[in-house]
């Protein structure tokens, strides 16, 4: 994967799955219906200022609680490239990999970042951020083998011999 | 000249010795309801449009929250929350979740003889009790707050004489039906139906409700019963007394007469989009449906829901429908709950919920989806009502609703064995 | 080397010995799938180009987020659901039941031993019978209906003991509140919790499940308990040599110990808007509330409206408070209406629902506005989960939010 470099939005510690997408809304369509209602809870105009390839950078224990996969497919949808984070919840986690959305665990970052910054990923190694390297671990084969079908609708596909 | 009932009450409530259709009166009103539907509405107006906000007599007042209860959205819940603050602040009688304001209404407050202001278009109920109860919008009810009084164009009034005895399987629900089936859904508008004759006294006082109760589906101002033994009988269960007695003159004058033969009336079914668009139930027999509603202010009593539990004993719902039971009122639950009903229904594999409008209000709880068919003892049947616009809605008696529920298809109670 | 239950459960079923961190793929026993997610499911299944169910009999369909609807698009997650479960026959569809967590264990969908997933994140709930379960999206549960397998990390495991006997008015949502708390809302990710020790052994399988069940607050895997007479008794089964295997052995590696005595727990409270923000309730007693709530799939169960009902006996709900009670279940409905608990829950005026998750997923069921507060015996507080940011959400036992009901504020149960 290539490196990327991206506005970064910064967000708190426990940001939980019904910030991301509160239940009111889970019963809409699709997730282009729902996208708008990203993180209300807590900024109600946040899904409209992120931008396409824009970074979430959060504390830790990012995408704890339910097993909403629109947490993640609405948070791809409203443009985000990756979310890095102190920790990640279990089952968010899968569910991101699972639907092609990158996360990193990086432990110092949310502490220096500011709101607005830039920062680049290179993938496998490290963040460069104010001149400043933040390493980060490399994911294990078998996610990545996830990432590469395009998530596991794609891996699911070639199983089954149509892609 | 004789008066009717509905005449006498508007002239002891204005305070005159006679009325005459046609006038205009300012009467005191006895008491005053409004439920969640539009109470934040007057609370608004009331806060924000009077220079000196105040109010005529607070006992007079009662806030129930009924409709969209427990609330299903924030929106909801600061409407309800502004309603309770009000009540709370001002020592009005407040209700929440206790059952559909009508059924607390007659349960807990109305006297016969009374003039009653309700802001709900189905406070025409009270006229089971031979009061004079009729809807109003919120700023009628925002002046009878602050005054104690309105005023009224007094009504002609329709008799409706009814003669000889239901059928066995045959219900109010279907005679009232029937009735604006017959006179149309603007019928009566702006007039009184009295219902009276032999055959109004065989009616229970749950049966003369779902009769006054539809009153305005036909347009009217009220639905009236004179009371009998068994409204004050009725009245006295509940710990309360008649305001007054009255009868009509026997020459009093009515716009216009009709008689129904109970004994004629058939099960019938109104049809979607009107109340008025009615035919027998065995002519829509056959029709599949994804929801049943037994419940409402019209056809949700202890009655209803004994004729609902005697058909579904030993039967399961259709799988692929929704059956919601709905109590209206807690009083009513209670007993459905020592009669062994509540336990009837949940056996049977039926949607028990907690008192409330339901789906009858088409919001909240029970609503129903696209293209979908609901047969139902709530009032109307209007498009989209009861959910999405391209949904439809038959309204039955609690037997028709509940043989539907487990036919999986619009069924007559007789063909459920 | 000796094997935590986790790992002895993994064993059984792949057939192989593992150690924590290892991957390996599992064989699914049960999967469990609820109204909201069977459009997406049905979506994805059909996307990743399967025809049939790798085994309709191990699936099973239930109906709770969305009952009874409360918005115009709601049903169609049943119709969808229905067509789904007649296109590929699946015989185990729960259109009106109650909680699936609640009937997954109830109807008798899961054993001790079994590995169970849900596309709800409380699936942990079944450990409460000694089963491996666990939450997931609902991508992988389209892949599992296909394949019927899924990988898994291996979990550490985090040993918890609990020795004695509970003081009168806690319940197991005062020890797993506590536990939480303890542990930090992410302090057990990726982990399994295994639960022992004689304050366990001697408590119902119900208050098991209400421990299981909110273990994932912590970000737990799975939660689990050892099998007993009682959960032979629960699950209707005559416990075999695997499933009395099910315990932790004395030279199992658990990655840590945490031991409590039963009698130094008291009644607690989750504070707004942390799960892990725990509070004894004699510190936030005289705190007004707005609206309480009983039920859910971590405290609507018969002992919580049992436990409830003994505080509400002969008492009102105080004035402009409202109690809102929604069994977990049909099953647990009808028990309460039989043994009179109902009867004594209107009779202090109740708002009884019919079963389902009601206000705890923040459809419908009591959602509140700006400025209230309402003390809840479900798994969440999170900001905005019960209506505005604002809202201010207390978890509690059902003894202590009954309590709170009649007093119209904070209190402790006594």
């Amino acid at each position: 994967m290539e490196n990327m470099t991206g506005k970064v939005w910064v967000l708190g510690d426990d940001i939980d799955t019904d910030i991301i997408i509160p239940t009111e809304y889970l019963a809409m369509k699709t997730i282009d219906d729902m996208k708008q209602y990203g993180f209300s809870p807590l900024r109600p105009e946040l899904a409209g200022q992120i931008q396409k390839g824009d970074i979430i950078v959060a504390g830790k224990n990012f995408g704890c609680g339910s097993s909403r996969e629109q947490a993640p497919e609405i948070i791809k949808a409203l443009g985000i490239q990756c979310v890095i984070a102190k920790s990640f919840a279990r089952i968010f986690f899968r569910n991101s990999i699972n639907n092609g959305l990158l996360l990193i665990e990086q432990p110092d970052l949310h502490d220096d970042i500011k709101e607005g910054d830039t920062i680049t990923v290179h993938m496998n190694e490290h963040i460069d951020y104010s001149g400043k390297e933040y390493p980060i671990a490399s994911l294990p084969e078998n996610l990545m083998n996830i990432i590469q079908a395009g998530g596991l609708v794609g891996a699911m596909r070639k199983l089954n011999g149509l892609d | 000249m004789g008066m009717t009932i509905a005449e006498k009450i508007i002239a002891a409530a204005a305070g005159v010795e006679s009325v005459r259709p046609g006038d205009i009166h300012t009467v005191n009103l006895d008491k005053m309801m409004s439920n969640d539907g539009t109470t934040h509405l007057t609370v608004d107006m009331y806060n924000n449009q009077l220079k000196h906000p105040h109010i005529a007599d607070p006992k007079k007042l009662v806030f129930i929250v009924d409709h969209n209860v427990p609330s299903d959205n924030p929106k909801t819940a600061a409407s309800q929350k502004k309603m309770r603050d009000f009540a709370r602040e001002n020592g009005i009688d407040f209700w929440e979740g206790k059952g559909v304001c009508h059924q607390i209404m007659l349960e807990n407050y109305v006297r016969s003889g009374e003039l009653i202001f309700g802001a709900d278009s189905h406070t025409c109920s009270y006229g089971a009790v031979g009061a004079f109860g009729t809807g109003v919008g919120c700023t009628d009810f925002l002046y009878g707050m602050v005054t104690g009084t309105s005023w009224v164009l007094v009504p002609e009034t329709v008799k409706f004489n009814l003669v000889g005895k239901l059928p066995e399987g045959v219900y109010a629900r279907d005679l009232i039906l029937e009735i604006i089936g017959t006179v149309g859904a603007n019928g009566c508008n702006y007039q009184v139906m009295e219902f009276t004759g032999e055959g109004a006294r065989t009616l229970s006082i749950s049966d003369r409700i779902a009769l006054c109760n539809m009153a305005v589906e036909a347009g009217a101002k009220t639905g009236i019963f004179e009371p009998d033994e068994k409204a004050i009988a009725y009245l006295e269960e509940h710990g309360r007394k008649p305001k007054a007695i009255y009868h009509s003159d026997p020459d009093a004058v009515y716009v216009r007469e009709y008689t129904f033969d109970l004994s004629k009336i058939r099960p019938v079914v109104a049809k979607p989009d009107f109340v008025d668009n009615l035919c027998p139930a065995e002519e829509v027999q056959g029709i599949k449906i994804d929801e049943a509603f037994l419940g409402s202010c019209n056809n949700g009593r202890i009655e209803d829901l004994r004729v609902g539990a005697s058909i579904i004993k030993g039967h399961k719902v259709a799988d692929s429908v929704r059956f919601l039971v709905v109590p209206a009122s807690l009083e009513i639950y209670k007993q459905a709950l020592k009669e062994g009903l509540i336990d009837i229904f949940m056996d049977a594999g039926a949607i028990v919920m907690n008192p409330n409008c339901s789906v009858c209000w088409g919001s909240c709880q029970g609503v129903i989806g696209e293209n979908e068919v609901l047969i139902s003892t709530g009032t109307r049947n209007f498009k989209g009502r009861a959910g999405h616009p391209s949904s439809k809605v038959y309204l039955g008696s609690a037997a028709t609703v509940t043989a539907s529920a487990i036919a999986g298809k619009i069924a007559l109670a007789e063909d459920i064995h | 080397m000796g094997e935590t239950i986790i790992e002895k459960i993994i064993r059984h079923n792949t057939g192989k010995n593992v150690k924590p961190g290892d991957i390996v793929t599992v064989n699914v026993d049960r999967v469990m799938i609820h109204d909201i997610f069977i459009p997406f499911v049905a979506e994805k299944f059909e996307e990743m180009g399967f025809t049939k169910l790798y085994d309709p009999e191990k699936v099973i369909l239930i109906y709770d987020h969305l009952v009874p609807a409360s918005q115009l698009d709601d049903t169609r997650h049943f119709r969808i659901g229905d067509a789904f479960a007649a296109k590929y026959g699946m015989p185990h569809v729960h259109r009106s039941d109650g909680i699936c967590h609640q009937l997954m264990t109830e109807a008798g969908y899961v054993k001790p031993g079994d590995v169970v997933f849900g596309t709800d994140s409380h699936t942990t709930t079944y450990g409460c019978v000694g089963a491996f379960s666990s939450g997931i999206g609902y991508t992988e549960m389209a892949s599992i209906l296909g394949t019927g397998t899924m990988w898994i990390k291996v979990p550490e495991t985090i040993k918890v003991v609990i020795e004695g006997e509970l003081p009168v008015n806690v319940m197991s949502k005062d020890i797993i509140l506590r536990l939480i708390g303890d542990l930090g809302a992410d302090g057990a990710t990726y982990k399994a919790l295994e639960f022992t020790g004689s304050t366990v052994d001697n408590m119902s399988v119900a208050s098991r499940m209400t421990m299981s069940n909110m273990a994932v607050e912590a970000g737990a895997k799975c939660a689990l308990f050892t099998p007993d007479e009682k959960t032979a008794e629960y699950c209707d089964v005559t416990l075999n040599d695997y499933q009395k295997s099910l315990k932790g052995d004395e030279d199992a590696v658990y990655m840590k110990t945490i031991t409590y005595r039963a009698e130094d727990f008291v009644p607690v409270m989750a504070c707004p808007s942390q799960v892990d923000k725990i509070r004894d309730v004699s510190t936030l007693e005289g705190t007004p509330i707005d609206q309480v709530f009983i039920g859910s799939c971590t405290n609507g169960r018969l002992e919580d409206l049992s436990a409830a009902a003994e505080v509400l006996k002969g008492q009102k709900v105080a004035d402009y408070v409202k109690l809102i009670v929604t069994p977990a279940s049909r099953k647990i409905y009808k028990q309460a209406v039989d043994q009179g608990i109902m009867e004594i829950l209107a009779d202090a005026g109740a708002i009884i629902t019919h079963p389902g998750c009601g206000l705890c997923c923040g459809r419908t069921g009591g959602i509140l506005s700006d400025g209230e507060r309402v003390v809840a015996t479900n798994n969440r507080n999170f900001l905005g989960r019960m209506g505005t940011s604002s809202v201010e959400i207390y978890l509690a036992s059902p003894r202590t939010a009954a309590a709170c009901a009649v007093a119209g504020k904070i209190v402790t149960p006594e």
